[in-house]
């Protein structure tokens, strides 16, 4: 298993998910574990009831359907489908609702598009497991404007695992994973392709008494501000770091100068 | 609840999946997929058969570059430079190198017979841009290597017909310890038109890195670029076709870093802003509270104007 995660962080990302259908169809045993470790590019899905777009992944995944958190339907309809109990529906329900609205004050409102969906189900005791996927498609031709991306898309995955301990308070684990990948291709640069994914983790016991939600959406917003930093100093930072490292620039005053000026900016 | 019927895939399918893995390895790190993908498939034979096929097809690739047995050059291991089965000429010591390509060395080496190197007429030509790519790269490149071949006409005698010279430069650099890899790899077609009098260079140069301490973040880059100039005497078409190659390569290289600078401001506009649009942090406690998104939007004055 060890083995098949070291395969996954050295295929190059764009062909991740060759890759683990791959690993799974030599390693059947293992595919609890690897559908659950390894991120994959996320598919969305409509919802018949409400036209909304929802987003595919294991959590919400029975057989071969997925549930709309919209809805709570299974798409393909399933008989004997697994559902949240009342109170988890009731937590998802809002969840969906708040993200939903976070989601669009963070991509800049002007532009139509990004999807959101939160997905709750009971865990061990009386805990549960939460997870909050975004899906956002920059490109030229999808939901971005007409932009310097000929592909570009921004996927995140929240799954905290949240379990009650004494004293009226919970912990919160928290593992978090952004894939990025951007694509620009012009005369002068050629082809030019950046993508991957970094994942973090983060663990915090609070009180109950700000409601889960609260807790939730809170450590989720810091993490995705550790995130945003991650993804300059590695995607772009270190990427550079190592083509300059292969071929230094000719101009270094220049570069330099460049360097100091774009650290500046916020 | 899945599929759990699946069938086992067949042995030539793991193999076709374990070449698959090996290729796809990025630069100088294929020894590493090499002990992952033993593990997974469990079974040495099946290993091997697709190690055997998989590995010379990712050396030539990336063109990597072994050591003569004694220490008495380097042999570049790409698709120009091979004359047999696991046989690759270096036309500099004009030796023969035998490789081992499931673990990347020279096992011996053999002086070249004449056939296998180029016309003293050709070798003028293919000497002296040798000599001016090798400066330049020394320049150019902290740890690069190049080698010049004669991929067409080699056994051209004297003026009267076309010929083809291929450049090849590759440089890596390997920070295992720091999680992150990377290569440049250039090759440049020299075609030397006889009866037109002037030379095409046509490159393609590749870019790789690929960090992978927090995650799996691949850089993949490629470029084509074409040029050409008057044919010379073999010095002075050597020294016009390498300033061509350092013009090309210099201004690939800025453009590269424009691209850089002008990404995280695509990414952060188009895809992700930092802040909120209120650029306070979002009011999850209140959002809690209201039953209607409505409500959450007016107090945090979205409303659609």
């Amino acid at each position: 298993m060890e083995a098949a995660m070291g395969l996954m962080r050295r295929i190059p990302p764009k062909h991740s998910e060759a890759a683990l259908t791959a690993l799974l169809s030599l390693l059947p045993h293992h595919s609890a574990d690897l559908l659950s470790q390894v991120d994959q590019p996320l598919q969305v899905l409509c919802d018949v009831d409400s036209g909304k777009q929802f987003i595919l992944c294991e959590y919400n995944r029975d057989a071969d359907s997925y549930r709309s958190p919209w809805s709570n339907k299974y798409h393909p309809p399933l008989d004997d489908g697994l559902y949240p109990s009342q109170e988890l529906r009731k937590l998802e329900v809002d969840a969906n609702d708040v993200f939903m609205v976070y989601l669009d004050q963070s991509i800049n409102r002007y532009y139509e598009g990004g999807t959101s969906s939160v997905y709750i189900w009971e865990h061990e005791d009386e805990g549960f497991i939460a997870c909050f996927l975004i899906k956002k498609d920059g490109s030229r031709t999808a939901d971005g404007r007409r932009g310097y991306l000929e592909e570009g898309s921004w996927e995140a995955i929240h799954v905290i695992e949240v379990v009650p301990l004494e004293e009226a308070t919970a912990r919160y684990c928290l593992t978090s994973s952004v894939m990025l990948s951007l694509t620009t291709n012009d005369e002068s640069s050629g082809n030019f392709n950046l993508s991957g994914s970094i994942r973090r983790q983060m663990n915090m016991d609070l009180p109950v008494a700000a409601g889960h939600l609260c807790n939730m959406g809170r450590m989720i917003e810091e993490m995705e501000s550790k995130l945003r930093y991650s993804l300059d100093q590695v995607y772009f930072g270190k990427t550079k770091e190592m083509v300059c490292t292969l071929r230094p620039p000719s101009e270094p005053v220049q570069t330099r100068l460049l360097e100091l000026i774009s650290k500046r900016r916020p | 609840m899945s599929d759990e019927e699946e069938t086992q895939p067949t042995d030539d399918q793991k193999i076709e999946i374990a070449k698959w893995f090996l290729l796809n390895a990025p630069a100088g790190e294929i020894q590493y997929i090499a002990k992952d993908m033993k593990a997974v498939l469990q079974d040495e034979t099946l290993y091997t058969t697709a190690a055997a096929v998989a590995f010379p097809l990712y050396n030539k690739s990336h063109m990597i570059c072994l050591d003569f047995p004694d220490r008495s050059g380097e042999v570049m291991v790409t698709p120009f430079s091979e004359i047999g089965e696991n046989e690759y000429v270096d036309p500099r010591t004009a030796q023969v190198a035998v490789v081992d390509h499931v673990n990347q060395v020279c096992r011996r080496a053999r002086p070249a017979n004449d056939e296998e190197l180029p016309t003293p007429y050709i070798e003028e030509y293919r000497y002296a841009l040798d000599i001016e790519v090798t400066k330049y790269v020394s320049e150019a490149y902290p740890k690069g290597i190049c080698s010049v071949y004669c991929v067409n006409g080699k056994d051209v005698e004297e003026p009267g017909m076309d010929f083809d010279l291929v450049v090849v430069i590759s440089a890596a650099r390997l920070n295992p310890q720091n999680f992150c890899n990377g290569s440049w790899r250039s090759i440049w077609n020299v075609e030397f038109k006889d009866e037109a009098q002037f030379v095409e260079v046509r490159g393609t140069l590749q870019v790789g890195a690929h960090y992978f301490e927090e995650g799996n973040v691949q850089l993949d880059a490629k470029h084509e670029c074409k040029d050409s100039t008057m044919l010379m005497s073999p010095e002075d078409s050597a020294h016009s076709v390498t300033t061509i190659i350092r013009h090309h390569e210099t201004e690939y290289l800025n453009s590269l870093q424009t691209s850089y600078s002008k990404l995280p401001d695509a990414t952060f506009k188009d895809l992700r802003r930092k802040l909120p649009v209120t650029r306070t942090l979002f009011p999850w406690h209140n959002a809690a509270q209201f039953s209607l998104r409505r409500d959450i939007q007016k107090s945090l004055g979205l409303e659609k104007k």
